[in-house]
């Protein structure tokens, strides 16, 4: 299945996501994450495969970047879920995907985002005591050496 | 006397003409024994440890040195090579092997990344800036990202002429 029928299958299930302009992502709102994610691993979309969950931090908000895959079908999509700086939960898919236990860990360790329903939620890539997040844009650390600017 | 002229401290040893025996001193028959038996700890941590592997295999052939009996266990090792990025999440486990390794001890700090954190120098915050970084003394650098198994086996030379120096061979 193409991307863009892949998305109009979801869209057309799910009046409230909506496609990113210019990619065929499609972000939901961080409610209906389970559901969608729910819906999509069965037929007639049958992602059985959570390849990847990644975070990006925009400053004014941060995203969250799942990408599945189907191994049956041969093919993929990707959702997106924007968080508020405030407000950094959502979520576990680990009941849903297994692989999704040590991918919401290190989204947890870089990131500081907390998945509610996580059944271990602890660092992981990081020393367990490490302070802060940092693949954020605010992090900061005193060994971090800023490379000069040419 | 064949044997005694491959003993790389042969200058040192005298021959009794005719005789079956040789004189020396016992300094420079312990500093033979170091020089001839480094026992290097695997102690591979990133990219740089493939390269160590590699000259401990039969085409660049470590043993040669009398180096290539690589031990698991830092109670059993003369030499730690540090063949990679050193992460921070690593530091302590560096501390303590190098602690548990009996005297004497000797450090090779192998890749820009163990010298000085290399190409994670600017902008990580996840790697230390170096094996001196955590106060432990090195022996001998060997740049190079990686470097070549000849430049280990170098670094290796390199280290035996150091011992084959020392001014008091039991520390
Ligand atoms: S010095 Fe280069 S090859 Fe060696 S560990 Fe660092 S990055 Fe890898």
């Amino acid at each position: 299945m193409r991307p863009d029928e892949i998305a109009a299958i979801i869209k057309s299930k799910f009046p409230q996501v909506k496609e990113e302009a210019g990619t065929n992502y499609i972000i939901v709102p961080k409610e209906s994450i389970l559901e969608v994610a729910q819906y999509i691993k069965n037929p007639p979309l049958g992602m059985d495969n959570l390849h990847c969950i990644t975070g990006i931090d925009r400053k004014e908000k941060i995203e969250v970047v799942y990408t599945f895959y189907s191994i049956g079908e041969h093919h993929g999509v990707t959702l997106k879920v924007n968080l508020t700086p405030e407000d950094l939960n959502v979520a576990s898919l680990s009941e849903i995907w297994k692989s999704a236990n040590w991918l919401e860990r290190e989204v947890y360790d870089l990131f500081g985002v907390i998945f509610s329903g996580h059944p271990d939620l602890r660092r992981i890539l990081n020393p367990y005591d490490w302070q802060g997040y940092p693949l954020r844009k605010n992090y900061s650390n005193p060994d971090f050496i800023a490379k000069p600017r040419m | 006397m064949a044997v005694i002229e491959k003993i790389p401290c042969s200058k040192i040893i005298e021959k009794v003409p005719g005789g079956g025996f040789f004189l020396t001193t016992s300094e420079s028959i312990l500093k033979w024994g170091k020089v001839s038996s480094l026992w290097p700890m695997t102690f591979g941590l990133a990219c740089c440890a493939i390269e160590m592997i590699a000259t401990g295999a039969p085409h660049f052939d470590i043993d040669r040195f009398g180096a290539g009996v690589f031990r698991a266990s830092p109670r059993q090792c003369d030499v730690m090579v540090v063949a990679g990025t050193i992460c921070v999440k690593m530091n302590d486990c560096i501390r303590r092997l190098y602690a548990q390794m009996p005297e004497p001890k000797y450090i090779i700090a192998m890749g820009n990344c163990a010298i000085s954190g290399g190409i994670f120098y600017y902008d990580t915050y996840s790697v230390t800036k170096g094996t001196e970084a955590l106060g432990i003394g090195v022996d001998v650098f060997i740049p190079g990202c990686p470097p070549r198994p000849e430049n280990l086996l170098f670094g290796l030379m390199k280290l035996q002429e150091k011992i084959r120096n020392e001014k008091n061979a039991a520390r």
